[in-house]
């Protein structure tokens, strides 16, 4: 049984890397490359994977909501994501990389009896990334 | 193909498990254990597995997939205290998950024929919050 559940968060970024020209990147990413940055309300779906348990559940929420909330909501939701997120630095703030990034830090000594199995993040209505999670072996 | 059809229903309900404390379904399932029971405007996503009939061009008939959904859950389960008045819930805590399973129980054999199978149920008990149920475990 898969368990989905939705949370919220804003951020700024700005779309640039180094290894192309100004003129390059503001060709490939547009909009995107506005050197003063922009933001998104960004929707992240976590889907945990596992059993019922004994109160009928697949986890319990509201620890599935304070791990990711400490892990992060409270670090992304009103942040620029270039300048304030260690793990982003170096690497281009997509969503792909943002998604990638949300996925190390749940993943890392995750606590839940049920699997991480799912990161999803929408960064506005028309777009969403989906990262799935590896069975451990 | 997959085929998907929705539907909705309101219901109230209470999750607590009689035999513990009222303070450990509290520390279980929080809110939810409020004794007088509380209501979400569930969403049903049936989704069958099959290949169109070439007779047809249909995988299933999706009058008959409206009459069954509303035989076996919306009639029953629609504006109703799931607690009280729809086994098992009398017995069994009424979690999405729990409902989840028992809404598999009640229409997988009235869909399964062949070539066609039901491959997913997913429940909505919150626009933020599903369950996604495949049979088994």
């Amino acid at each position: 049984m898969r368990l989905t559940s939705r949370y919220r968060f804003s951020a700024s970024h700005r779309l640039d890397t180094p290894t192309l020209s100004p003129a390059e990147n503001r060709r490939l990413y547009g909009k995107c490359n506005n050197p003063h940055g922009h933001g998104h309300n960004y929707v992240l779906d976590i889907t945990v994977d596992g059993p019922i348990d004994e109160t009928g559940q697949v986890v319990n929420r509201e620890e599935l909501d304070k791990l990711v909330r400490r892990r992060v909501l409270r670090r992304l939701d009103h942040r620029d994501l270039n300048t304030e997120i260690p793990e982003l630095w170096g690497r281009v703030t997509t969503t792909e990389n943002l998604a990638a990034m949300v996925r190390e830090a749940l993943s890392e000594n995750w606590t839940l009896p049920a699997r991480l199995a799912s990161v999803r993040i929408a960064e506005t209505a028309r777009n969403s990334f989906e990262l799935e999670v590896p069975k451990q072996r | 193909m997959f085929l998907t059809r929705k539907a909705e229903f309101s219901a109230s309900h209470v999750c607590a498990n009689p035999a513990w404390t009222p303070e450990r379904n509290q520390a279980v399932y929080g809110n939810n254990a409020n004794p007088n029971g509380h209501g979400h405007n569930y969403v049903l996503e049936v989704t069958l597995a099959g290949d169109p009939d070439p007779a047809t061009g249909m995988v299933f008939d999706l009058r008959e997939l409206k009459e069954i959904l509303n035989r076996e859950v919306v009639d029953p389960m629609d504006h109703r205290f799931l607690n009280r008045e729809v086994p098992p819930f009398d017995r069994v805590v009424p979690t999405t998950e729990n409902l989840a399973v028992e809404i598999w129980k009640r229409i997988e054999p009235q869909i399964r024929r062949t070539g066609v199978r039901l491959h997913n149920v997913r429940l909505y008990e919150t626009d933020d919050l599903f369950v996604d149920y495949g049979g088994g475990q």
